[in-house]
């Protein structure tokens, strides 16, 4: 079983590396079939080992050894859980489908080879990231991920707001990076040990107090990776990189990351609540305010994005409460339904030629077909429809706020899930029905190569299924996590589920009446409310006023005063000493015999001088 | 009663009038007599400590030192007359082709 | 007692003459003094008992390398004053009083506060000097020895070749002429 474990990490790796080699020529088409395939390899060893993986084994290799020195000692290990296979099956399920999605999508882009050499080397990471067995291991593909995230968000470089997008990710990443290796850096000065198992069995001997920091800080870490509040701005920026990108990074795999972290340090947050409880309400927080910035928002990636941020803060209700197997539920489901979503996306705006407002889309359903169904199915789901995916995953996080007597938080859900639905469905509606304004602004759409929708189906279907395998998902997964335990009443089950369908079905209704008739008249626009929404909540235009631009003042002030005046003099003023005494001693050198032993004779006294006077140190 | 301390006072004061001798001479073949007052002063230098430590390898190096002052002297001595033939002087300072 | 009054004659004397060395404008008194100098050093070798090296010192230094000084002096003239322009002599005399105490100190420091004195005489009963250096140089320091000899040897070599080889010419010339007569 090493033997598939090690392919299914390192295919990804030797596709990237190949591909990498083409980087500067000429569009291959080789390089994408290669990398896709390498990838399904990847998926293939990933499903054996999901078959293979039950209660008593799964797969622990210890490659070699890597750090050791001192006390520190940290082997290359990996392992295949229950936890970290459902990860691998995902992560590859998508990337493979991204992939070949990819091929089509980067058709006529003159670094395709390059697109697919970071596109692999980002699963390599992600594959570290979820198969390493200690803190140190994630951590590497932690930063892998934030690296090939920040290539392939500016993979269009040339575009200034691209390459600013992907500093802006990678900064902010750095920010909660920071937070993560605090936190690690605790763990280890605790524990004396970054192994997950011996971690996990020495944890509940800590102080309480230490335990939370190091709960604090792991979650500071994974609120940036997810983009939570107030780290979030990323997200929605990030949208400028590819849109296979998006669906991949910035959907299904990088971002839930964070989530991934919660969910692997279970055994820390369960001896925190009062911490895990702050996570579930900042992720509640963020389900809603996500939620409502994508109420307005015009740009169909920024859409999308809002949405995965306001799924993100579901995951963390759920992982913040203690559900973790819920949230990795809702991990893949929506890694499912939301890179579907992104993919179509793509395809709506290959077809406009890259234009992203939706107010200038409208009745695309003509000619579009397929990618409208493949969209409205995904937008069923994240809506949270029976019998699709969303409604299994999303409706457990719902009961779990309302078992756990956290009503508030159940609130906020309950309400950001008719946001969802409303949000989801005006995008559809904007784009593939009602009014053809595409036609007025002269444009052409058409469908995708049949292969690239070929590729999508299975998500679709995914997107659909996926939520029936509920049960079989809760057995396996709880080998490894905690169960969660329900204490509510069958009835009372029943009716919340009723009721979140009532709201997420009466927000879908909503919206297609509201479209259907041409939607909200423009008066709306002049609201209070829609400008701050549609601003963010202002809160891009409060980090520029009130970090970024004392930080670029204080910048220049550091580079005018203290790094002109105080370090280039500094570094000038040795440089002229040396050239003046340089210049100075050059008539030492005359040539004259005579002179040359004064010299010798100088330096004679001054080394005797030094032998008297000179003692050092003993 | 004379001690170490004297011999070594004696054949330092040798040495800095052979350090005067350097850097005063500007005659090539002074400047010759100068560093043999310089080795000899090393030379009473030598056997003294080696008296008073009851070692016979302080004169072995005076010794060897007196072997090298004369092959200095038969090769310096021969490239002396070498440049006093190709240039009419033995003045220093008409020995600057060094001079960069 | 006569060990004293000998050391302080000698040290005057030897200093007196070296002084002259370094002082004198004559070249041909400058070597006289040197000669004198040279004699007056090896006194000190037979004050410490070391009869071989007084005796090499004197046939050395006052024999060969006088011997040789006069001879290269013959082919100068030595008859003037010796033309010297010397410059910054203040730095001069300041930078060789300097050294002087310096190296004063630095030999007297150490010493005076031990103040050794002859604790092992290097003289053994019925051993001389003499039969110790050969003892000592042919055993120990064989291979210094014989590193020496081939240097003298090399030395002698090369002065004889830098000086007696087509005197008329100088060295730079010669073998520019040499290649010319071949190729013609």
């Amino acid at each position: 079983m090493e033997k598939y474990l090690y392919i299914a990490l390192f295919a990804p790796i030797v596709g990237s590396l190949i591909a990498a080699l083409f980087a500067q020529s000429p569009k291959n088409l080789f390089t994408g079939i290669l990398t896709s395939g390498l990838i399904f390899v990847s998926f293939v060893s990933s499903m054996i080992l999901l078959n293979y993986v039950d209660m008593d084994t799964i797969v622990h290799v210890e490659m070699m050894d890597w750090i050791s020195a001192g006390n520190l000692s940290i082997p290359f290990g990996f392992v295949v859980d229950q936890v970290s296979v459902i990860m691998m099956v995902t992560v590859t399920l998508v990337s493979t489908i991204v992939h070949i999605y990819s091929i089509g999508y980067m058709e006529h882009d003159e670094s395709f080879n390059r697109f697919f050499s970071w596109l692999s080397a980002f699963v390599f990471s992600m594959m570290i990231l979820v198969m390493s067995d200690n803190f140190v291991g994630l951590f590497i593909g932690w930063e892998g991920v934030g690296l090939c995230s920040w290539g392939l968000i500016g993979f269009w470089y040339k575009k200034h707001s691209a390459s600013w997008a992907a500093n802006e990710a990678f900064i902010m990443n750095r920010i909660a990076d920071l937070g993560m290796l605090m936190g690690l850096f605790l763990i280890y000065w605790n524990i004396g040990s970054l192994q997950y198992d011996i971690v996990f069995a020495n944890i509940v001997n800590l102080d309480l107090d230490i335990v939370s920091w190091i709960g604090i800080f792991l979650f500071i870490g994974a609120m940036g990776k997810s983009a939570q509040f107030p780290l979030h701005t990323w997200l929605a920026d990030a949208m400028e990189g590819p849109t296979p990108v998006s669906a991949l990074i910035h959907a299904a795999t990088m971002v839930t990351a964070g989530v991934y972290l919660v969910i692997r340090c279970g055994e820390i947050y369960a001896l925190i609540p009062d911490v895990g409880m702050f996570i579930a309400s900042l992720g509640a927080f963020v389900a809603v305010f996500a939620a409502s910035m994508a109420l307005v928002n015009r740009d169909l990636k920024r859409i999308i994005a809002y949405s995965t941020l306001s799924q993100l803060g579901y995951m963390f209700v759920a992982a913040g409460l203690g559900a973790y197997w819920i949230a990795l539920f809702h991990l893949m489901t929506h890694a499912f339904f939301k890179s579907l979503l992104f993919l179509g996306a793509g395809n709506v705006m290959h077809a406009m030629d890259g234009e992203l407002d939706i107010k200038k889309m409208g009745g695309l359903y003509k000619s579009m077909r397929p990618t409208a169904i493949l969209m409205s199915i995904a937008s069923v789901a994240l809506a949270g429809i029976y019998p699709l995916a969303g409604f299994f995953s999303k409706d457990k996080i719902l009961e779990v706020a309302f078992n756990d007597a956290s009503y508030f938080l159940w609130g906020a859900l309950f309400v950001g899930a008719g946001l969802t639905a409303f949000y989801s469905f005006r995008l559809v509606m904007l784009v593939f029905f009602g009014e053809k304004v595409h036609e007025k602004l002269g444009y052409h759409p058409h469908e995708a190569q049949p292969f690239v929708i070929y590729a999508l189906t299975p998500l679709a279907l995914l997107a659909i299924v996926a939520g029936f395998f509920e049960h079989s998902f809760h057995e396996f997964t709880t080998q490894l996590l905690a169960d969660y335990e329900f204490t509510l009443d069958h009835s009372v089950a029943l009716m919340l589920i009723f009721a979140t369908s009532a709201i997420a079905l009466s927000g879908i209704a909503f919206a297609v009446y509201n479209y259907k008739r041409g939607g909200f008249s423009e008066k709306i626009e002049n609201w209070g409310v829609y400008k701050l929404l549609s601003n963010q909540y202002y809160i891009p235009k409060l980090y520029d006023v009130a970090i970024m631009k004392p930080f670029t003042a204080l910048s220049r002030f550091a580079w005018l005063n203290i790094d002109n005046k105080i370090v280039d003099a500094t570094v000038d003023m040795i440089a002229r000493v040396i050239y003046g005494g340089g210049e100075k001693a050059r008539k030492m050198q005359s040539g004259n015999l005579s002179s040359m032993l004064r010299w010798m004779v100088v330096g004679i006294v001054v080394l005797l001088a030094l032998a008297i006077f000179y003692r050092p140190m003993v | 009663m004379i001690t170490l301390t004297h011999y070594l006072v004696l054949s330092a004061i040798l040495f800095s009038i052979g350090l005067v001798g350097v850097m005063r001479r500007k005659n090539l073949l002074m400047l010759f007599f100068s560093t043999e007052i310089l080795l000899n002063a090393v030379n009473v230098g030598f056997v003294a400590v080696g008296h008073y430590y009851g070692d016979l390898s302080g004169q072995m190096f005076a010794f060897f030192i007196i072997a090298v002052a004369a092959s200095e002297i038969a090769v310096g001595l021969g490239l002396l007359i070498l440049w006093y033939k190709k240039t009419g002087s033995t003045d220093l300072d008409t020995l600057n082709m060094m001079k960069g | 007692m006569f060990e004293v009054i000998a050391f302080y004659t000698f040290s005057i004397l030897t200093i007196i003459m070296f002084g002259i060395v370094v002082f004198s404008k004559n070249a041909l008194y400058a070597m006289s003094a040197l000669a004198g100098g040279m004699i007056f050093i090896s006194g000190f070798f037979f004050l410490l008992g070391a009869e071989f090296l007084g005796v090499v010192q004197i046939v050395v230094y006052s024999g060969a390398v006088m011997a040789l000084y006069a001879f290269g002096m013959m082919f100068f003239d030595t008859t003037r004053d010796v033309k010297e322009n010397i410059h910054y002599k203040k730095v001069l005399y300041s930078l060789s009083i300097i050294s002087a105490v310096l190296i004063v100190i630095i030999m007297s420091a150490p010493i005076y506060s031990a103040n050794i004195e002859s604790l092992y005489p290097s003289v053994i009963e019925g051993v001389g000097n003499i039969q110790m250096v050969g003892l000592v140089l042919f055993t120990k320091y064989l291979i210094p020895f014989e590193l020496a000899a081939v240097m003298l040897l090399v030395s002698m070599i090369s002065g004889i070749l830098l000086v007696s080889k087509r005197m008329e010419m100088n060295l730079t010339q010669e073998d520019h002429y040499e290649e010319k007569g071949e190729i013609i």
